[in-house]
C-alpha cells in the first residue's frame, strides 16, 4: 500500500526530473534538459567523447599542478630524451623542455582558440542569417550572395591568406577561422528564420508592437540557437584542425609558446630518429577532435534524431 | 522574339553566379592585399630607394587612383592571367604557377582516385550490411579520418613506412638521380615518364607519390565513403527495392542494377567535392613531403611575404574550387530527373 501514502512525502529529485506534467516552467526546462541527457549518456561513443574532453579540459585549468616541469624552461644538456627517461614523462624536445608539460600548457591555447571561433563565427552567421531571413527581400538576396561567394572559398587557403595579411599570432589565426567559418551559420539561421517568421506567435508579437530588432534577438534567436549548437560542435574538430594546420605552418601561436601544432613542425626535423617529438602533441590533436566529433555526433542524434540518418 | 529554351536559361543563371562568385573572391583577394601591413611599394623597390623612385612606381601601380579603379585595373589583369611579378624567384606570377601546379594536381588526382575505388565499395557495403562489421569499419575509418591532423599523418606515415619499413622512397618528387631525365609535356610526372617510355623514371617517381597520394586517398576516401552510404540507404529504403526484391531478383542485381544506377549522379557530386577539398588539402601535405606543388608555393611565398605570389595562388586554387563546386551543382540539375 506504499503507493498510497506516498503523494504526502516530497517527490524524490529524479521524480520532479522526470514528471509528466510539469508544474512550473523552470521544471518543464529542466525535464527537457533531463531528458536529452538521459538520451544523451546511453550513447555509449557520445559519452566517450565527453569523457575525453571533460579530461582534456580539467588538464588545462590544472595546467599549473600537473606540469613536472617549467614548460618554457631549456635546458640544452637535456635535449631529445626519449619517454620516461629522467622524469620526463613524454620526453624532451630539440631545446630540452619538457613535453608533457608543454602539452598540458598547449591544451589552453586550443581550448581558448576553439572557444573564441567558436563564439565569433556563429555569432556572426546568426545575425547574417536572421537578419536575411527576416527581412526579405534584395536583403536576403544580397546577403545570401555573399555568404554563398564565402561558402565557395577554400577555407584553409583563404585563412592562410588572411593570416598573411593580418600578421601572425593567435588572435589573428583566431579571426582568420572564424571569418572563413561563418556561412554555414547563416545559411542554418536563415533556414529556420524562414520557418518561424510566418508563426502565429510572431504575427501576435508583431501586433503587439514589437519592432524587428527585437522580435529577432528575442524571439527568432532563441530558437536558433539548438540548431547551431550542434553544428558548431560538429565544426569544433576541424577548428582544431585548421589552427593546427595555422600553427604547423608557423601562422598561428608563436614561438615560444606550446601550441600542439607549432610543437609538430619544431619536431618534424627529428622525426626520423627522435620520433616522439613530433608524434606526441599530434596524438593530443588527435584526441581532442576526436572527442569533439564523437560529442557532436551524439549531440546531434540526441537534439534532431531526423538529420542522424540513423 | 522566340522563347528562351529553359535549359539556356539555367546555363546563364549558372553563368552568373560563377561570374560573381569569382568577382567576390578576387574582391576578397583585393582587400588582403590593401590591408596587409606591408607597403607594396617598399616591397617593389626596397628600403633604400630615392623618394622619386618611390613615387614613380607608387603611380605606376596605381595607388593614387581612387579604390573602386585600383579594384578595376586589378580585375583587368587578373583576367589577362596577370598576377604580377613575385619577388621570391622574381618571375611572373603566373610562370610560377603553371610550373607547380601540374605537381599538385598530379598528386590530388592520383588521391581522388585512391578514395573513389576505396571509398565507393566501403560505402556501399556499409549500407548493404548495416549495423554489421563493414559498417563499423567504414564508421571507423570516417571516424579516424575526420579527426586526425593530415601533416601528422604524413609524418608518422613517412617515420613508419619510409623510416623504418622503408617500402616507399622519402620526401620530393623525384630521386636525384633521375631528376631532369623527362622533357615535360603535361608537367605530371607519372604521365611524362609513361609516354616518353622512361620506366626507371616512373618506378622512382611512384616511389615517391605513393605514400602523400594514399594519405590524401584517405581523407577522401573517409568522406567518399559515408556519402556513399547515406545515399544507398535512402534509395535502399525506398519501395521500388522492395518490388525489385519482391520480383525475385538477385541481391546482386538489387544493388548495383537498380539502387546504385540512382546514386550515381550524387555521386559525382560527392567526388567533385572531394577533389577540390583534395586540391585545398594538399598544401600542408606538400610541405610534410617537400612536393614542389601550388600549396608549398603559397606557404614559401607566404613566408618571405611574397604577397602577389601568395595571392595569385589563392584566385587560382579559389577559382578551382569555385568552378568544380557549380559544376557539381549543373551536373546534378542536370542530370538528375527529379530536379526538373
Amino acid at each position: 500500500m506504499n503507493e498510497l501514502t506516498s503523494p504526502s512525502t516530497k517527490p524524490t529529485w529524479r521524480e520532479w526530473l522526470l514528471a509528466e506534467e510539469p508544474t512550473s516552467r523552470r521544471q518543464a526546462r529542466a525535464v527537457g534538459w533531463y531528458q536529452g541527457w538521459l538520451a544523451f549518456r546511453s550513447n555509449t561513443l557520445a559519452m566517450i567523447g565527453l569523457i575525453i574532453l571533460v579530461f582534456l579540459i580539467v588538464c588545462a585549468i590544472f595546467a599549473p599542478l600537473l606540469a613536472t616541469h617549467d614548460p618554457y624552461a631549456q635546458d640544452l644538456g637535456q635535449r631529445l630524451l626519449p619517454p620516461g627517461f629522467q622524469g620526463n614523462l613524454f620526453g624532451t624536445d630539440s631545446l630540452g623542455r619538457d613535453i608533457y608539460s608543454r602539452l598540458l600548457f598547449g591544451a589552453r591555447i586550443s581550448i581558448y582558440i576553439v572557444l573564441l571561433v567558436a563564439m565569433v563565427a556563429p555569432l556572426i552567421g546568426l545575425i547574417i542569417g536572421t537578419i536575411a531571413g527576416y527581412a526579405g527581400g534584395w536583403i536576403d538576396v544580397v546577403l545570401m550572395r555573399i555568404t554563398d561567394i564565402f561558402l565557395a572559398f577554400p577555407r584553409l587557403i583563404l585563412a592562410l591568406a588572411f593570416v598573411a595579411a593580418l600578421g601572425a599570432g593567435i588572435e589573428n589565426a583566431v579571426l582568420a577561422i572564424a571569418l572563413t567559418a561563418w556561412p554555414p551559420y547563416a545559411r542554418i539561421a536563415r533556414a529556420e528564420t524562414l520557418t518561424i517568421r510566418n508563426t502565429d506567435f510572431i504575427h501576435a508579437i508583431q501586433l503587439q508592437g514589437a519592432g524587428p530588432v527585437r522580435i529577432i534577438t528575442k524571439h527568432i534567436w532563441p530558437l536558433c540557437i539548438s540548431s547551431l549548437v550542434i553544428r558548431v560542435t560538429l565544426d569544433m574538430a576541424g577548428i582544431i584542425l585548421t589552427a593546427a594546420g595555422l600553427g604547423f605552418l608557423g601562422l598561428g601561436a608563436q614561438p615560444p609558446s606550446p601550441e600542439w601544432g607549432a610543437m609538430i613542425s619544431e619536431g618534424r626535423k627529428y622525426i626520423l630518429d627522435h620520433w616522439w617529438v613530433a608524434t606526441i602533441p599530434g596524438l593530443a590533436i588527435f584526441a581532442i577532435s576526436l572527442a569533439f566529433n564523437l560529442l557532436g555526433d551524439g549531440l546531434r542524434d540526441v537534439l534532431d534524431p531526423k538529420e542522424s540518418g540513423q | 522574339m522566340p522563347p528562351v529554351p529553359p535549359w539556356l536559361k539555367k546555363l546563364g543563371s549558372t553563368l552568373v553566379t560563377v561570374a560573381v562568385t569569382i568577382l567576390g573572391l578576387l574582391f576578397v583577394t583585393f582587400m588582403i592585399g590593401r590591408v596587409m601591413p606591408i607597403d607594396p611599394v617598399l616591397a617593389v623597390i626596397g628600403e633604400r630607394a630615392t623618394q622619386e623612385q618611390y613615387n614613380e612606381v607608387f603611380y605606376d601601380l596605381g595607388l593614387d587612383k581612387p579604390l573602386i579603379v585600383q579594384f578595376a585595373i586589378y580585375v583587368a589583369n587578373v583576367l589577362q592571367g596577370d598576377f604580377g611579378t613575385s619577388i621570391r624567384t622574381g618571375q611572373q606570377v603566373s610562370d610560377d604557377i603553371a610550373r607547380v601546379f601540374p605537381a599538385t594536381l598530379e598528386l590530388a588526382t592520383l588521391g581522388t582516385l585512391i578514395g573513389v575505388f576505396l571509398g565507393v565499395p566501403l560505402g556501399v557495403l556499409a549500407a548493404v550490411r548495416r549495423g554489421s562489421w563493414i559498417d563499423q569499419l567504414a564508421r571507423f575509418v570516417g571516424l579516424i579520418g575526420y579527426s586526425m591532423p593530415i601533416f601528422w599523418l604524413g609524418l608518422v606515415g613517412l617515420l613508419l613506412f619510409y623510416g623504418i619499413l622503408n617500402w616507399v622512397s622519402g620526401p620530393g618528387r623525384v630521386g636525384i638521380f633521375y631528376q631532369g631525365i623527362v622533357e615535360p609535356i603535361t608537367g605530371m610526372l607519372l604521365v611524362d615518364s609513361t609516354l616518353r617510355g622512361e620506366w626507371e623514371v616512373f618506378r622512382d617517381a611512384f616511389s615517391h607519390i605513393i605514400l602523400p597520394a594514399s594519405l590524401l586517398g584517405y581523407y577522401s576516401l573517409a568522406y567518399i565513403s559515408r556519402m556513399t552510404r547515406s545515399f544507398m540507404l535512402e534509395q535502399l529504403n525506398s519501395e521500388y527495392i522492395i518490388t525489385a526484391r519482391v520480383k525475385g531478383l538477385s541481391e546482386r542485381k538489387v544493388i548495383w542494377h537498380h539502387a546504385f544506377r540512382n546514386i550515381r549522379i550524387q555521386l559525382i557530386t560527392v567526388i567533385a567535392l572531394a577533389y577540390a577539398n583534395l586540391l585545398e588539402g594538399s598544401v600542408l601535405t606538400e610541405i610534410i613531403f617537400a612536393w614542389p606543388g601550388i600549396g608549398q608555393y603559397i606557404t614559401v611565398s607566404l613566408l618571405a611575404n611574397d604577397m602577389n605570389a601568395v595571392l595569385g595562388g589563392t584566385i587560382v586554387i579559389g577559382t578551382i574550387f569555385v568552378c568544380l563546386n557549380i559544376f557539381s551543382d549543373l551536373l546534378y540539375r542536370f542530370f538528375d530527373p527529379r530536379s526538373k
